[in-house]
């Protein structure tokens, strides 16, 4: 507890990657929730003890086969109902999550614990310059109200220059 | 064959469109009819395989641009639907518990099973949903001269969490496959009669499940189906409809809510079918379970508040058994405690109200996973989320 601040955790976690299972990473953070009336996400500091896997060739992969579409890329429900997900759409739902981390950071509070639940629709937006640009229609399950919530997001991703998500 | 989405923009599009519909015969997925085709709105058409190119050149040569909607509707059809649905082979060989499957179906698989294991299992009315559906319950009860302690188990009390309906089914399954040879399975039976709800809250089972070709289906939906506001907003979310301190906690007196409590505690008609029977049954219920997901929890009571239940160590001790047990097949980890501690709080809850009357065990299990794919688990996850759940 801080007086006036907020309310600021410490935590021991560990960091599985989702496509090795037993690549883990150690990691130390640092969470700020500020106090509610100021509506500020969350702080938070973190250090990784050791190295994240490569990604590189995975990464250049993807990349140069949206690059090379004829058309842009278009899809919906991923994953549809059955909890299908067609092998060539799992970079574009890897991306959607790593995304949707920001949106749910950025809206997060000591009561709320977002998942993404469903991209409901994805869009590729052509563009001039090096980066793939996606938009993306997701939702979100919160866990105590248990509300769906849609969200709308942009983002923008290269192997070399990470994601951004502008919404 | 092939669902194409167009969008016309100017009147002549809309002309070579309706053209292309009537002379093709092509199937109008959206709108019905040729003469409602308009500029600037979605249309959906269907077209067989055969003409899928010729059609594409057709609106190329017109400079209609179009979307392919559904690549291939033969495969869409057959991943929502089950092979097997029209075997009439003894289950449970004809049946595929690693699909989900509707409720048409497992409406006649409860009558497949109770044919085929007829001296084991009958099949039992339990009340109407509020859509006049009839909720049947499974009682599985070895023939003795004495009368046994019951273990109920409900699932599908929210729409949306299908690996749910589907753990009852996969539980009937292997209770009646190895009751004769698994010594540990034919001792329950001896001791014991068991009560399986596949599905509770089958209106919001069924809705979840709708128009699951047309992309127009609510899959996420949790609540029941009934009518609020003339008809402006639909469901009470029925584990928060029990008699537990209703209304109290962790709900929405507001219908558009997915945790509306309903105008009352019992006020529905599915709450009323399940508390009446076990109120009527409750001096011989040992164990009341309940089957949601997502989430990986073995919760206690109480959602209400938090203070522990009369017999929390005994409960603890139990759920910490299962918990370890469940681990043991796969590593998958479940928390357990009370729901009030580690998850959230919340009134009107089925567990929190058969604790609150008397049933000295009851659990509410929340299956796999913890959110990478939430309530859509895919269905090659059945298998090993009910094998390390029973």
């Amino acid at each position: 507890d801080i007086d006036d601040v907020g309310h600021k955790y410490h935590l021991e976690l560990v960091l599985e990657d989702i496509l090795d299972k037993d690549s883990t990473v150690n990691c130390t953070a640092e969470v700020l929730y500020h106090l509610p009336n100021k509506n500020l996400p969350p702080d938070v500091q973190f250090t990784i003890e050791g190295e994240l896997k490569n990604t590189d060739e995975a990464d250049s992969m993807f990349y140069n086969r949206i690059k090379s579409l004829e058309k842009e890329l278009v899809a919906e429900d991923i994953p549809d109902s059955h909890g299908n997900v067609a092998p060539e759409m799992e970079p574009v739902r890897l991306l959607a999550w790593v995304a949707s981390g920001y949106v749910i950071w950025q809206n997060s509070t000591e009561n709320t614990k977002f998942q993404l639940a469903q991209i409901k629709h994805v869009k590729q937006v052509k563009r001039s310059d090096e980066y793939l640009e996606f938009d993306y229609r997701i939702l979100l399950h919160e866990m105590v109200s248990q509300e769906i919530i849609p969200w709308q997001m942009t983002v923008l991703w290269h192997p070399h220059h990470g994601v951004q998500v502008t919404q | 064959d092939q669902v194409l989405h167009i969008v016309p923009e100017t009147f002549q599009q809309v002309q070579h469109l309706q053209h292309l519909c009537s002379t093709l015969l092509l199937d109008l997925w959206k709108p019905l009819l040729p003469e409602d085709i308009w500029a600037g709105e979605d249309l959906h058409i269907r077209v067989p395989a055969p003409l899928v190119q010729d059609v594409k050149d057709s609106l190329d040569q017109h400079m209609i641009s179009y979307k392919v909607l559904i690549p291939d509707v033969q495969e869409l059809v057959d991943q929502s639907m089950p092979r097997e649905s029209t075997s009439h082979r003894q289950v449970p060989e004809g049946y595929v518990y690693t699909q989900y499957h509707p409720m048409e179906e497992i409406y006649q698989w409860m009558t497949q099973i109770q044919k085929s294991n007829s001296e084991l299992v009958t099949q039992h009315n339990l009340g109407k949903t509020i859509e006049n559906r009839t909720m049947y319950y499974l009682k599985i009860s070895q023939p003795s001269d004495r009368t046994k302690k019951i273990i109920w188990m409900d699932c599908g009390i929210h729409a949306r969490e299908w690996i749910s309906p589907a753990f009852c089914q996969w539980f009937v399954k292997e209770i009646l496959q190895n009751y004769k040879s698994d010594p540990k399975i034919s001792r329950f039976l001896q001791n014991l009669d068991l009560y399986v709800l596949p599905v509770l809250n089958i209106d919001g089972y069924i809705y979840s499940w709708e128009k699951a070709i047309t992309f127009v289906q609510d899959r996420l939906w949790r609540k029941n189906r009934s009518p609020h506001m003339n008809g402006t907003c639909y469901g009470t979310d029925l584990n928060r409809n029990f008699n537990s301190s209703w209304g109290s906690i962790g709900v929405s007196y507001n219908c558009s809510s997915e945790i509306f409590c309903g105008s009352g505690p019992e006020s529905e008609p599915e709450t009323r079918a399940v508390a009446q029977f076990i109120e009527r049954k409750k001096s011989d219920i040992l164990c009341y379970l309940t089957i949601h997901s997502y989430g990986q929890y073995i919760l206690t009571p109480y959602g209400s508040t938090t203070k522990p239940p009369s017999n929390s160590e005994e409960l603890m001790h139990v759920a910490e058994k299962a918990a370890a047990a469940l681990m043991g097949k796969y590593g998958t980890s479940y928390e357990v405690g009370p729901t009030s501690l580690i998850l959230y709080n919340n009134s009107g809850s089925s567990r929190d109200w058969a604790h609150m009357i008397g049933i000295p065990f009851s659990y509410t299990f929340e299956l796999r996973d913890k959110g990478t794919h939430g309530f859509v688990l895919p269905h090659d996850q059945i298998q090993p989320t009910c094998e390390e759940t029973m």
